[in-house]
């Protein structure tokens, strides 16, 4: 039942803040042969709550098959899939690059430019905080990318649904 | 309040739920238990090997309605249960097999015996739980048997650290389940039956297809008189064989690769499948593209994700197959339907016509054909027995040839197809019903991989029937190397076999032997009647093919005949 065009996906879904569920939810992913493009996990303000967010690739009848089956574990409470919500999504990057002496103006300018800040400033490298929705992260690495970025670690996205007005 | 160590916390658990037998293997991590389990009241049957014990339980299961447990110990213990779990997960058989491990601080630290059954379970329980807290053990094993019979059932595994079992607590006895997350739909949502109606108004080649979920959901007389109603004929996969009455005129048949002539023909031309507790396997669709052409598909079944998983249905309903068939019914009663009878003259008497070509045929001639033991066990018992099978040749001949009435009397691994499965399943089956006549079909390949389970049969005087349909091959493996493979045997040609007369009688057991055709009935009757554990062995044809044979991934009406 291939129909529709592959999209990518933003699942949020609350479950049972308790030792091996990611590893269930995980693992229905491996187990099928869809890649995890991205994950992010930490606790509501519930304890006993997490709250999972996943960005996956699929055609509306392989995910509506994925959110079926993360709904039928038995550790997961909720499954929403942000795709067609009005939603806002956000993520950070942490962004370790070089700082030739020539460009370090510039990284401070991009910096200002992208409303984020430099939090750490070695003698080679400087490390750039980034906040936003991908495109924006993904247009800074672009126009940073020649002056050579040593490493990053981002979150991957975390989303939630609008208020409905 | 009475302070309990873990072991006892688990059998008074165990005892509220109604368990009366365990199946299991003891060692090191569970000897705690087994302490208990000895001065306990509760049966326990000793298997020989731990794959043995699990099957068991899945047999006790079908045969009985109740749910099975199993209780094994760690690590190896642990890991010869997987195939038997997995195969309860594929057929939705609740039962609770419960994993000796290593005390908690060990955990982790690769101790003796020690092994990660969850990690490794994972994917093929319903659910699993280790429990690191005492004071937890009530509460799971009340969430374990719960999850494991509701909503689609399913095998649901419990990991027990040493320390655990043997820490005392206070035991209150647990009353009820809260499981947030956890809801299974039983109800079928009433915008759709209406639906479901408006297509069955509409159709002129409607047809059924029933499955597991229905023999599960004990929907068989929903489903008869649905399609009594209707007048729709009636096809069952592997799983839902004895759902419908092998003997009744709108009996179909077996559908899919090796089915009959009728029920995938039929499947072709319908204008209406309404497909009950099924989740269109590929052994049933073939190539799935062009699986019911014709058809507008109503597709009921408890699981979400059955539907519309392989094949796209016009109406999906989510709901218990009996709640959902009776509710169904009850509306239908209400409609005008008109003599149904005259409007499905054209339709039947098609199905009338495919049913003449007879494609289910042998020729007895001067060896032993596998299909005539199965026929004359079918006639000599009346079709009353519980079958249960191996996997591969015996299996399809025991579904085709033997005439299924009623639910639960045939007992096989048919979504997992797990070799092994059949003996081992029949002693659960006989434990359950000690008054019924329990046969295992078997294949001389299968049935030497739980073989060791003869001592159990023999030491609960279990009077389980085996019958070897002996062909000195791996025979579907052979099968598909003739019909796809030039003939080429590899490998499955099993040389040495024991002499399982020999073999019966070395296990304190009746062996019988038949070689030629005229001994069949004799064998079977003297077999059948004896006390006790029998093995029959048949020398059959060795060549002999399960025919219609469709390719794998082929429409599956492109049916090999002869």
């Amino acid at each position: 039942m291939e129909n529709g065009q592959r999209k990518r996906h933003i699942l949020s879904m609350l479950v049972d803040n308790q030792p091996g569920v990611l590893s269930r939810v995980a693992g229905f992913f491996s187990g099928r042969g869809f890649n995890i493009d991205s994950l992010c996990v930490s606790e509501t303000t519930d304890p006993l709550v997490s709250r999972i967010t996943l960005v996956a690739m699929g055609d509306m009848a392989v995910l509506e098959q994925i959110k079926k089956q993360l709904n039928k574990l038995i550790n997961v409470i909720k499954v929403m899939d942000f795709t067609e919500v009005e939603h806002v999504q956000r993520e950070t990057a942490l962004v370790k690059v070089r700082a030739k002496p020539e460009h370090r103006a510039e990284i401070l300018r991009m910096a200002d430019i992208f409303r984020s800040r430099v939090v750490d400033v070695g003698s080679e490298y400087y490390t750039v905080e980034i906040t936003g929705d991908e495109g924006k992260v993904n247009a800074f690495l672009k126009l940073i990318k020649h002056m050579g970025i040593k490493e990053i670690a981002r979150t991957g996205l975390v989303a939630l649904a609008r208020e409905k007005k | 309040m009475k302070q309990l160590t873990g072991a006892e916390i688990l059998l008074e658990s165990l005892r509220e739920e109604g368990v009366d037998t365990i199946f299991g293997y003891p060692g090191a991590a569970v000897i705690d238990i087994y302490d208990r389990l000895a001065k306990s009241g509760i049966q326990h049957v000793l298997a020989r090997h731990e794959q043995g014990a699990v099957h068991a339980a899945d047999g006790y299961t079908r045969a009985s309605g109740k749910v099975g447990v199993c209780l094994v110990t760690s690590g190896p213990g642990a890991t010869n249960t997987v195939s038997g779990i997995a195969s309860a997960y594929m057929d939705s058989i609740p039962i609770i097999v419960l994993t000796g491990q290593v005390p908690t601080e060990l955990i982790g630290n690769d101790a003796f015996q020690e092994v990660d059954i969850v990690g490794i379970t994972r994917p093929c329980t319903k659910h699993n739980y280790l429990v690191k807290r005492v004071e937890d053990l009530a509460r799971v094993l009340k969430e374990a048997f719960y999850v494991a019979r509701s909503g689609r059932p399913g095998p649901v595994l419990v990991d027990l650290p040493k320390d655990v079992i043997q820490t005392r607590t206070t035991y209150r006895p647990i009353k009820d389940v809260q499981l947030r997350s956890y809801n299974p739909t039983y109800e079928p949502n009433f915008r759709q039956l209406p639906k479901a109606v408006k297509l069955i108004r509409e159709a002129r080649r409607p047809m059924i297809l029933t499955g597991g979920g229905v023999i599960r959901s004990g929907a068989s007389e929903a489903l008869q008189a649905l399609a009594r109603t209707i007048q729709a004929p009636v096809a069952a996969t592997l799983m839902g064989l004895g759902a419908f009455p092998g003997s009744d005129p709108l009996w179909l048949g077996m559908i899919g690769m090796h089915g009959t002539y009728r029920a995938n023909m039929s499947s072709a031309e319908c204008d209406l499948l309404i497909a009950v507790g099924v989740r269109f396997d590929d052994r049933v669709t073939g190539k799935v593209e062009t699986f019911a052409p014709k058809a507008r598909i109503v597709h009921i079944d408890i699981d979400p994700t059955s539907i519309r998983k392989n094949i796209p249905v016009s109406v999906p309903i989510v709901g218990d197959c009996r709640m959902t068939l009776e509710k169904l019914n009850a509306l239908l009663h209400t409609e005008a339907l008109g003599d149904l009878r005259e409007e499905r003259k054209v339709w039947l008497n098609q199905i009338a016509e495919w049913k003449s070509a007879k494609t289910l045929r042998y020729i007895q001639d001067a060896v032993i054909k596998p299909q005539y033991v199965v026929e004359k066990l079918c006639e000599i018992t009346g079709g009353k027995a519980i079958i249960t099978t191996e996997v591969g040749q015996n299996q399809m001949w025991a579904a085709q040839y033997y005439q299924f009435d009623r639910p639960n009397c045939l007992i096989t691994s048919g979504g997992l197809g797990c070799m092994g499965f059949g003996f081992p399943a029949a002693i659960g089956a006989q434990v359950a019903c000690p008054d019924r006549l329990v046969v295992d079909i078997a294949g001389d390949g299968s049935i030497q991989m739980n073989i060791q389970e003869m001592a159990t049969a023999v030491q609960y005087r279990l009077p389980v029937k085996i019958l070897v349909l002996n062909n000195g091959y791996l025979g579907m493996v052979r099968q598909w190397q003739e019909l796809f493979y030039d003939r080429c045997y590899a490998h499955t040609e099993m040389e040495t076999a024991p002499d399982f007369v020999k073999l019966a009688e070395a296990y304190g057991a009746v062996g019988l032997r038949a070689i030629r055709p005229e001994e069949v009935e004799p064998v079977l009757r003297k077999g059948l009647s004896q006390p006790g554990l029998v093995i029959m062995d048949f020398v059959v044809e060795k060549e002999e093919c399960v025919y219609p044979t469709v390719p794998a991934g082929a429409p599956i009406t492109e049916m090999l005949l002869v």
